[in-house]
């Protein structure tokens, strides 16, 4: 699937990191996870575990939890993350409630 | 279980230069902080990022370079990517750091937890691709990213501020939608001299607006009826401004009006709370120290009440001394000489806040939301629920908690406890002080119950036969 | 119109009673405290719990048993009435030990009772390995459980707001943000609010949870009540992780999962601590491990409502005729008893159930 994100590097010749996200390889700058996922183009992070709806960073500051993530099978905020080579993300698992 | 004088809580301008001034004291100075570099959210990771987008950020934002630089020396030791949970009895805090837990006592504690982005729920909001304003610069700041289809909607300096930055990195945004009227900036000149102070912030919002015309960038004045639309993710801003119907199509969307005290801390701890009816906002009753209710802690900085960054500095520098003074590091008449010009500069500083706070008035419409938009975005809750719950009697946010669900989730009602606060008060015929907030309890963030269950050493046994 | 009944505390316990009384056709008046009022409606676990209760005292294990055959009528007239389901689901629930021995006496206590009750208690006892089958998600420590067919939950929150709507929808008016203060008898009863205002019914039921300790006698009452902490956990919301309720964790309808609970004599203290959060982690690690990465979004502690031997008191004042007392501590369980039986108790009708062993002459100093 090719993505295309609306947001751009300034500096595209930053560090490079592998990061997995849903079982695939994503190659992203180092550095703020949610800003590397961000760049890849990956929208959205997560569904609501209410009502399944898609979400996506919102406040970048670790307040509002809507870019939370899974890794190491724990949901945690990507915008406090720095992203690490080898570092397997996923989307938070969550249960059709429907 | 670590010991230090005083314990700090968030590594801005304040918990920066609260930090230098205690150690200078004499004082052991532990500071935790949640991001991995210090700088807060204004001076986000200055040290790594001044010299490679400075001068795109401006003064403004390298000014937290000697903040952070100062922060080396023997008697502070630094926690960064500490999360701070839990604060019992005043000063011991537990935090994660690196999935472990950990605890610290301090026999004073200062929070310089800052401020957060004033929700502004408006129908769209939780739409990806929807942001506030803050983290659009928090991504160009720390990550050097930036949005090539973006609309900034809202009020307040920090709109202007984005969109400049935006357009030296040579991304400036679709449009601007303003809510700011006339009407609000004529009603702020009626705030005396801080109105001549808030004039010279004017002519700096001045020449960004000039940099923004000379970029490009269409603004829209008093705009109402404000949507995000789109299906999933944000593809169109709607509104009406001039006199008719805009839809400006986009991709990102940040939103912006104003900054509020984060009192998830104070309120946890159990400190009196105020209504300032000029900010819109609760925050914790300090002194002209910082003390707060409880003597031992103390508060500085945009989380005791919003007056930007150098007065935060300055009240950091301040209950920094006062500290020092409670704990015999210095006396009275140091204490005298060293906080009297703080003290006169923090006056110069907070004089135009009136007069700011009345040129960018909240939106109004986010204040109050319409029924079918969601205020707790965590939990799915909308305005028009909240209203049913003052219907069935809720007096306060904690009944509304219960009865709906609204500021249970893991973000504990940052997100929309000033806006159920608002709703239930204008519901009710009530002030937001007599409405009250949300009761915080801990954890102030998520904590893994691995984590948790780590702190006891009690078998799980005994805890059974107690049963 | 002056309303039949006026009755103090629109907690689940006052709005359960009210709700019956307003279904027999009665006029009522509930006086509801403000929005930091202690209130165990707001934070209790939501069990609809049959085990363990009345060891000592079978008439509380029937009643008990009562209500809980009662839950189902009445979550599905309530749900239907509101629109609001309520999560009820009463397919058993379970008694984790890690121990082997706890859950070898307990298990005897449990036949003893059985024998009081005639024989009519249906628990069943599930080794490591039959539990896992029924809960695949438990841990090597589990040793066992008791599975108790009468058990259950609910979603307390929901029950809550259905009965504050519900009971409004009835005709019922409830006042919120009062504070009774005083009450005088004679020719019916008049009550004194805080504010200065006055309030007249022709009866009075005092079911105002910890407000009865004060207010209480000034009705003829000994309401030997007093707070007892209890500390809970509640997580992240998850896929579904167990199928049954426990005493001390569940999963509730909406994906979190619930963890409790401390019983603590703390006075009015309802402050939660770091060190029983962490004892409580610890056990509901023990018990489902895939915990240990769930991450912990709330805690909270609420005040139970407890007399002195536990069980709960109805009391029907001996100074004022009239007047009801009506208190305790398993307000969701008994929700359905009390809109259920109660009415015909306070009517003192041909139905009225046999409540003599929860007068609270018991705790009289003989």
């Amino acid at each position: 699937m090719k993505t295309v994100s609306p947001f751009r590097e300034l500096d595209p010749a930053a560090q490079r990191v592998t990061i997995r996200w849903q079982g695939r390889d994503l190659v992203v700058p180092a550095g703020n996870l949610a800003a590397a996922l961000l760049v890849a183009g990956i929208m959205p992070f997560r569904h609501t575990p209410v009502s399944a709806a898609p979400r996506g960073p919102f406040c970048m500051m670790g307040a509002c939890f809507d870019c939370l993530v899974e890794i190491d099978g724990v949901n945690r905020q990507a915008c406090m993350i720095e992203a690490a080579e080898g570092m397997a993300v996923a989307m938070p698992r969550v249960e059709n409630r429907e | 279980m670590t010991a230090a004088d005083l314990v700090i809580i968030g590594a801005g301008p304040a918990g920066m230069a609260a930090a230098r001034t205690a150690a200078d004291a004499g004082l052991s100075v532990l500071l935790l902080d949640e991001q991995p570099r210090p700088g807060g959210q204004i001076y986000r990771d200055v040290e790594r990022v001044a010299p490679v987008r400075g001068a795109l950020l401006g003064e403004d934002y390298t000014a937290g370079l000697p903040l952070a630089r100062g922060l080396d020396g023997d008697r502070i030791t630094r926690v960064p990517g500490a999360t701070v949970w839990s604060i019992e009895n005043g000063t011991r805090v537990a935090w994660t750091a690196e999935g472990r837990v950990r605890q610290a006592a301090g026999r004073r504690l200062l929070l310089a937890t800052g401020a957060l982005e004033r929700p502004m729920p408006l129908p769209g909001w939780t739409l990806h691709g929807v942001m506030t304003a803050g983290a659009g610069q928090i991504l160009l700041k720390q990550s050097g990213i930036v949005s090539g289809n973006a609309v900034l909607v809202g009020a307040g300096p920090l709109l202007y501020l984005v969109a400049a930055q935006m357009a030296r990195a040579g991304s400036p945004p679709r449009a601007l939608v303003e809510t700011q009227t006339p009407r609000d900036l004529s009603a702020a000149f009626r705030h005396g001299s801080g109105a001549l102070r808030g004039w010279r912030l004017m002519l700096k919002g001045i020449g960004l607006l000039a940099e923004l015309r000379r970029a490009g960038v269409p603004r829209h004045r008093a705009a109402r009826s404000i949507a995000i639309e789109g299906t999933g993710r944000a593809e169109a801003v709607c509104f009406q401004s001039g006199g008719r119907r805009h839809r400006v199509t986009c991709d990102t969307v940040y939103l912006h009006h104003g900054v509020v005290p984060n009192t998830q801390a104070s309120r946890a701890i159990g400190v009196e709370h105020r209504w300032n009816a000029g900010q819109h906002a609760f925050e914790p009753v300090t002194d002209a120290d910082g003390r707060t209710s409880l003597r031992t802690v103390f508060a500085a900085g945009d989380g005791a009440g919003i007056g930007g960054a150098k007065a935060a500095e300055l009240a950091g520098r301040v209950a920094a001394l006062a500290i020092a003074r409670d704990l015999g590091a210095i006396d009275d008449t140091a204490l005298a000489a060293a906080t009297r010009p703080l003290r006169h500069a923090l006056a110069r500083e907070r004089a135009p806040r009136a007069f700011i706070d009345a040129a960018y008035p909240p939106f109004a419409e986010a204040l109050l939301p319409a029924d079918d938009t969601i205020i707790c975005r965590c939990e799915e809750v909308t305005a028009g629920a909240i209203r049913g719950f003052a219907r069935l009697g809720c007096l306060g946010p904690n009944q509304a908690k219960a009865f709906g669900r609204v500021g249970m989730g893991p973000c504990q009602g940052r997100s929309c406890g000033l806006t159920v606060s608002a709703i239930l008060a204008r519901e009710n015929g009530r002030t937001p002080e007599e409405t009250g907030y949300f009761r915080i309890r801990p954890p102030l963030k998520p904590v893994t119950l691995g984590e948790l269950a780590a702190l006891t050493a009690a078998d799980e046994n005994e805890i059974d036969r107690r049963r | 119109m002056q309303p039949d009944y006026a009755i103090i505390g629109g907690g689940v316990v006052g709005l359960s009673v009210a709700w019956g009384l307003l279904k027999r056709g009665f006029r009522v008046l509930v006086l509801d405290g403000g929005d930091r009022t202690y209130r165990a409606s707001r934070g209790n676990f939501g069990l609809i719990w049959v085990q363990s209760k009345g060891l000592n005292e079978p008439a509380y294990a029937r009643w008990t048993r009562n209500s809980a055959a009662a839950w189902a009528g009445f979550a599905a007239e309530l749900a239907d009435a509101t629109g609001m389901p309520l999560g009820l689901n009463q397919a058993g629930g379970f008694d984790y030990h890690l121990d082997e021995a706890a859950l070898e006496r307990r298990v005897a206590q449990y036949e003893g009772l059985k024998a009081a009750l005639g024989g009519d208690y249906p628990f069943e006892v599930l080794g490591h390995n039959a539990l896992k089958r029924e809960e695949p998600n438990i841990g090597p420590r589990v040793a066992g459980a008791i599975l108790h067919h009468g058990d259950g939950h609910v979603n307390p929150l929901r029950l809550l707001r259905a009965l504050a709507g519900d009971v409004r929808r009835l005709g019922g008016e409830v006042r919120t943000g009062v504070e009774v203060i005083d009450v005088v008898h004679g020719d019916g009863f008049t009550l004194t609010l805080a504010d200065g205002g006055t309030v007249r019914a022709a009866r009075v039921v005092l079911s105002a949870g910890l407000g009865a300790m004060t207010l209480g006698p000034k009705l003829g009452f000994l309401a030997p009540v007093r707070p007892q902490r209890g500390q809970v956990l509640v997580t992240e919301k998850l896929p579904k992780l167990m199928n049954r309720p426990s005493g001390i964790i569940r999963q509730v309808d909406e994906g979190g999962v619930q963890i409790g609970d401390s019983n603590e004599e703390v006075g009015f203290d309802d402050g939660v601590t770091l060190e029983t959060a962490a004892a409580i982690a610890a056990r509901a690690v023990a018990v489902f491990p895939a915990l240990e990465r769930a991450q912990l979004v709330r805690s909270w502690a609420a005040l139970r409502i407890m007399s002195p031997d536990g069980l709960p008191i109805y009391q029907k004042s001996p100074t004022m005729p009239g007047a009801s007392l009506v208190t305790c501590h398993s307000g969701i369980t008994l929700a359905a008893a009390h809109a259920r039986f109660l009415p015909d108790w306070l009517e003192d009708t041909a139905e009225a159930p046999d409540l003599e062993v929860f007068r609270e002459d018991r705790f009289a100093v003989s």
